[in-house]
């Protein structure tokens, strides 16, 4: 059986919502209005935007007086659902006994979660405020420790949120 | 016989079982620190406390023998409450380092403090420093904060091992383990106490921090260090075994392994001299090749020789099903020179494990058939052969002869050598054409032990002829999630083959027309044909292994 097709009745406009004059004058008058408030666009990339310490950016492993606070536990691999992130310990002189001699978080897969931060026993791994990844080849989305190590300063706002948080 | 009750169900057991025992047998589970099934009781974790009716106060399940009419509750209020406090306590001083423990993962006390304890402590003050990273001996590392003072690897000196070297001194929260003076823990048997340690505080100094527990898949296969066999687990991540520990099974080992076993039976695997492809010797110099060239080789070079100048050795560390099939193709190529090399080290046995017979496969090799008809043709005098340039060419399994240097200076008078080889050694370095075989960690395999108890091995670490999901490997979790782009799925494999499989190609070249796609296809055969392995079936070995049905006593072994 054939479908029969809808009967669509359209109303036809009464006289005054024939003119359309005032609509545009309240159209224009918006937008005038806009033009004389404040901007809040951002010239980026040359005017940078700084996120608050809430702003889960990538991964980043605490550097303090030279050495990365890791021991290298495992528990942020274990834990991370993407399986971005990989381990290898060794052993150290210092007293933590234990350290990361491999640290690597491949980029490509890391979605930004903060577990590992969440998950990470000695604040070691945090969520920076760098939301600037780009490469141009897969090998390159694999960040090592050269990457990774952050000074404990530039990190503060972002740990002190999450003593806050606690 | 005596009737107990526990937590409202009767059970009928033996009259002189402890709780604990009686409670394991009907597979209800009493925490445990100190106690051990195969050690005296010391009763000192107490967190085994359960409660028994008619008796004033909780009692120490290990250590309190069953009566009739008993009526014991495992978890009442009082019993939990009891469990709860000991942990508490036993974690007071407890350091909580667990993300640099290697314990972690498989710790009796993180498991128990899930399950037993509140999780939370009211002890407020410094715990007791004591100190970390004690050398107890040269395979044992010592963290003294983390013992809970359970004496299991005391009472596992005295008595598994017969050496007393560890003990406690002082007292109170002072107490620490150490060896006695003069002595360090180096029995052939220390790194049992790593696997006793309920805690961390006995670790492994060849396995220290090199993973944790969970990144490894565990494969249940056995020991070839010696014609014990012991049934062990091998821990992989990456396609690299990273250690060994034994496995329970009360007819052949027990719940040990000697550390020999455990610290040089797998390192060979992932070692630099591992021979990567099969290799023919071309101007002098060996050079990889691939499979085809080389079996086409070997079968052109063996029909270019006279029967009697042909020599075969076959391997005891090589599986029932290698040996097999490798005296079948021996036999078809009318080859009787055939034996096999002994490895015995002679006084290096003793009561527990370590045996003589440095192989795992003699009586299984013998079994099989290698074995010469007449002492003519036995290994010492195939050796004469040689030197008498009576045999021109020989056909090594996976054995290095050459070890010894009079075998060694033998060898170069031979014209072709065919050698299977796992890794670089000293036949490989006089053979003409290597041809690159599994190690034991990479196949499937039956061993038969000096008892004759066949045991099976099971591939661990992929070669390229592997592929860990189809062929029903053990998977780690990174195993299971991993894509092919991630690092830590791009351990090396090789492209080795198992010796049964080389034979298998070798025949076919030849012509004979075998249809072996399985290793288990040829141990099936083997069950067939041979007496002592009849009904014998990968199903019937499982993981504990089966008797061979030997009327005497196993053929012994001599030269």
């Amino acid at each position: 059986m054939e479908k029969q097709k809808p009967i669509i009745h359209r109303k036809d406009l009464r006289w005054y919502e024939q003119f359309y004059i005032p609509q545009i004058i309240a159209g224009m008058k918006i937008t005038l209005t806009q033009v004389f408030r404040p901007k809040f666009t951002r010239q980026y990339p040359e005017v940078k935007w700084q996120p608050p310490p809430s702003f889960r950016g990538r991964p980043v492993l605490v550097e303090q007086n030279g050495v990365e606070r890791c021991v290298a536990c495992g528990l942020c691999s274990r834990v991370c659902p993407a399986l971005a992130i990989e381990v290898q310990a060794s052993e150290t002189e210092l007293s933590k006994e234990r350290y990361p001699v491999k640290f690597e978080i491949n980029m490509l897969r890391c979605i930004f979660c903060s577990f590992c931060e969440e998950v990470c026993p000695e604040e070691a791994i945090v969520m920076s405020q760098d939301f600037e990844l780009t490469f141009t080849r897969q090998e390159d989305g694999i960040f090592g420790k050269d990457k990774l190590l952050t000074p404990l300063d530039k990190l503060k706002d972002r740990l002190e949120f999450l003593r806050k948080m606690r | 016989m005596v009737k107990i009750t526990i937590d409202g169900k009767q059970y009928e057991v033996e009259n002189n079982l402890t709780i604990i025992q009686a409670a394991r047998e009907s597979k209800i589970h009493i925490p445990h620190f100190c106690w051990h099934p195969k050690l005296t009781v010391s009763g000192n974790c107490r967190v085994c406390l359960v409660e028994v009716e008619k008796m004033p106060k909780l009692v120490i399940a290990c250590s309190t023998q069953v009566a009739d009419g008993m009526i014991v509750h495992t978890n009442s209020e009082k019993v939990i409450k009891a469990q709860n406090a000991v942990l508490e306590f036993i974690l007071i001083n407890h350091p909580l380092d667990c993300p640099i423990c290697d314990e972690a993962g498989e710790c009796k006390l993180q498991d128990y403090a899930y399950k037993y304890s509140v999780g939370e402590s009211r002890f407020e003050f410094d715990k007791v420093r004591k100190p970390k990273r004690v050398e107890l001996g040269p395979n044992v590392m010592l963290d003294t904060e983390r013992c809970i003072m359970c004496s299991r690897c005391i009472r596992f000196c005295d008595e598994i091992a017969k050496k007393p070297q560890l003990t406690f001194t002082q007292r109170g929260d002072h107490v620490e383990l150490t060896t006695f003076p003069g002595e360090c823990l180096d029995n052939p048997y220390s790194m049992n106490v790593i696997d006793l340690c309920p805690v961390g505080a006995l670790t492994s100094r060849d396995f220290r921090f090199k993973a944790r527990v969970w990144e490894m898949s565990s494969t249940d296969t056995i020991c070839v260090g010696c014609s014990r066999g012991c049934n062990i687990k091998m821990w992989v991540r990456n396609n690299e075994i990273l250690r060994l520990t034994p496995r329970m099974n009360p007819q052949v080992n027990d719940y040990w392994m000697c550390d020999y076993g455990r610290l040089n039976t797998f390192k060979h695997v992932n070692a630099a001299n591992r021979i990567k492809a099969p290799m023919i010797r071309k101007e002098g110099k060996l050079v990889e090749v691939g499979w085809d060239e080389a079996i086409a080789k070997v079968s052109s070079e063996l029909k270019a020789y006279k029967k009697p100048e042909i020599a075969a050795i076959g391997s005891a560390f090589s599986s029932n099903e290698d040996n097999y099939l490798f005296v079948k193709l021996m036999g078809i190529l009318g080859v009787k020179k055939l034996d096999i090399m002994p490895h015995i080290k002679t006084g290096d046995q003793d009561e527990l494990l370590i045996r003589e017979d440095k192989t795992p496969n003699m009586v299984g090799t013998r079994e099989v058939g290698v074995k010469p008809d007449s002492n003519e043709f036995g290994f010492s005098s195939i050796m004469n052969d040689i030197r008498h340039g009576k045999v021109r060419a020989l056909y090594v399994l996976d054995d290095d002869i050459a070890a010894d240097p009079n075998i060694a200076e033998a060898l170069i008078k031979i014209d072709f050598l065919v050698v299977h080889a796992s890794n670089e050694n000293e036949t490989v370095k006089l053979a003409d054409v290597v041809l690159a075989s599994s190690s034991y960690a990479e196949k499937h395999g039956t061993f038969t032990n000096f008892q004759g108890k066949v045991q099976r091995n099971r591939p661990a670490v992929a070669t390229l002829d592997h592929d860990r999901i189809l062929d029903g490997m053990e998977l780690s979790r990174l195993d299971k999630f991993g894509s092919h782009n991630d690092r830590w799925t791009q351990g090396i494999k090789r492209d080795t083959r198992a010796t049964w499989r080389i034979v298998n190609m070798l025949a076919t070249a030849i012509g004979i027309r075998w249809r072996y796609n399985t290793c288990e296809e040829v141990f099936n055969e083997i069950a067939a044909a041979i007496p002592a392995f009849k009904g014998l079936s990968y199903l019937k070995i499982g993981t504990n292994g089966a008797l061979l049905n030997l009327k005497k006593k196993s053929v012994t072994v001599k030269d």
